[in-house]
């Protein structure tokens, strides 16, 4: 009969990783005979881009070209030890990692570079496209690609680096129970409009609003990425996806994927993302990491937003047309809050 | 049981293959003619990922009996691109970030290209109705939308 609008808002304060055993990841990064660096991680990237960060990373490290650093991800039988692709903690541990190990290979080569020009090795500096040269005198240079021949076919070394990071054991105080589960928390804050049809219980998105804190963004368009779609995850999550939605008879329910609801591209609306960078004491290069978060604020702003639309308290997820009307008759009518 | 011998244009190749009744055509492209281009999602056209075009037009390999392509023109996302160079489509996708895991990915351009086909300049709501039929976990759609618009010469609002 009638479409309610309503609006509502979440804020989350979220933490990166976790500290069970003291989720560590590890990382190992060495040159090839060409100059060019490898970096080896068990760790996986889904797609939200820890390759390009990780390798972004490195490649700032050790202050050459990000096209000269290659990373070779996800074999758990031959990589070094991760902890894994979950609880938002790839750019936050394995970027660390990943830092540490490009910190001892840098130190390798600047050795092995000093060697061959004959100088300290306090007194040279990358220029971040592929040369050595010693401070103040550009013209006395080597390139990355030469020291990597030196080091192996001359000096007989490896230029490589080991990294682990490896978060404090945070004890649990006996009496209070009080203990420190993380090291770094990113935060949002979201505000949702929805349009609620009180004849068939159907919940639209009109549009979104949010704010994200995650430390430095180590590439922006990746962490947009992540936030864009993360977003639609977070409303799949609160109006659509259950592997039990409500059925009379439950032979009649669904038993594939096929059945299984999520929005398509006809259901999205505007989202408008604000991106605040507090760079992150521990992270690599202050970053934090929006992983998870990016879903998080949705739902519970969308369940206060179809409170603010007609006055029900759904508290069960997903929020499904069936479970808005049902409560819409329960209390004998849609009741729109007041617009805030 | 007996197999039937089928031939078809495979992306501007003829080939002939073998195929058991009622093999459909996805495990034909993927299975006897090795196209891995088509993917596999939930073999019931719930997904579109399988997506391809007979004879210029949107199929879903996975709802299309092989048998009956015999004689057409068949087009995956294998054809898509010309030796080194990526399809405007595929550098749009990529320049608009319009791929995360990217198993979508195959059936949205394969979506896109027969769209882009019959109507180079489709407004949003046509590409939102022409990507309708196909599922995206990651990306929110926003970006793939976007990346239609920017190939069409549209501008993009990322």
């Amino acid at each position: 009969m009638t479409r309610h609008r309503g609006r509502g808002m979440a804020s989350i304060n979220y933490p990166i990783g976790m500290n069970l055993g003291g989720d560590p990841s590890q990382a190992l990064v060495h040159s090839n005979p060409s100059g060019k660096f490898t970096v080896a991680l068990s760790s996986i990237d889904l797609g939200q881009g820890m390759k390009s960060v990780t390798r972004q990373i490195c490649a700032e490290t050790l202050g050459v070209p990000v096209e000269d650093v290659y990373v070779d991800t996800a074999d758990s039988d031959t990589g070094p030890h991760c902890m894994g692709s979950f609880a938002s903690r790839g750019t936050h541990r394995v970027g660390n990692a990943v830092m540490a190990a490009a910190r001892e290979a840098r130190g390798v080569m600047m050795e092995a570079a000093a060697e061959e020009l004959e100088v300290n090795a306090a007194d040279l500096e990358t220029d971040g496209r592929g040369n050595i040269h010693v401070k103040g005198a550009p013209h006395r240079s080597i390139s990355t690609k030469d020291v990597a021949i030196a080091a192996q076919f001359k000096q007989g070394k490896t230029i490589s680096g080991r990294g682990i990071f490896l978060v404090p054991l945070s004890d649990v105080d006996p009496e209070t129970g009080e203990m420190s589960p993380a090291t770094c928390y990113a935060h949002a804050c979201l505000v949702a409009e929805v349009e609620v049809d009180d004849e068939t219980g159907e919940v639209a998105m009109v549009r979104m609003d949010s704010a994200y804190e995650l430390g430095r963004a180590l590439n922006p368009r990746l962490v947009e990425q992540q936030l864009v779609g993360g977003a639609w995850m977070g409303v799949s999550h609160a109006l659509y996806e259950t592997p039990e939605p409500y059925y009379p008879d439950p032979v009649h329910g669904p038993r594939d994927f096929v059945e299984y609801l999520m929005p398509g591209p006809g259901d999205i609306c505007p989202h408008d993302i604000a991106v605040l960078e507090r760079p992150a004491p521990d992270g690599p290069f202050g970053a934090k990491g929006p992983g998870e978060m990016c879903a998080n604020p949705v739902l519970p702003a969308v369940a206060n937003a179809i409170f603010n639309a007609v006055g029900v308290r759904i508290d069960d997820l997903p929020i499904t047309p069936e479970k808005v009307l049902r409560a819409i008759k329960a209390q004998g009518g849609a009741r729109p809050q007041a617009r805030r | 049981m007996s197999k039937t011998p089928l031939q078809f244009r495979h992306n501007g190749r003829d080939v002939a293959i073998f195929v058991d009744g009622g093999t459909n055509l996805l495990v034909a492209l993927r299975e006897l003619i090795g196209d891995m281009t088509p993917k596999f999602g939930c073999g019931q056209g719930g997904c579109g990922t399988c997506s391809v075009l007979v004879d210029g037009e949107l199929h879903l390999s996975c709802l299309t009996l092989a048998e009956t392509v015999a004689g057409r023109s068949v087009e995956t996302l294998d054809s898509l691109k010309q030796g080194p160079n990526l399809h405007p489509l595929q550098r749009a996708f990529a320049d608009n970030f319009a791929a995360q895991c990217g198993y979508c990915t195959p059936g949205m351009l394969m979506a896109a290209k027969a769209l882009l086909d019959r109507n180079p300049q489709p407004s949003r709501a046509e590409i939102v109705e022409a990507i309708s039929g196909n599922i995206c976990r990651c990306t929110g759609y926003e970006p793939i939308i976007n990346a239609i618009l920017a190939a069409s010469g549209g501008r993009a609002s990322a």
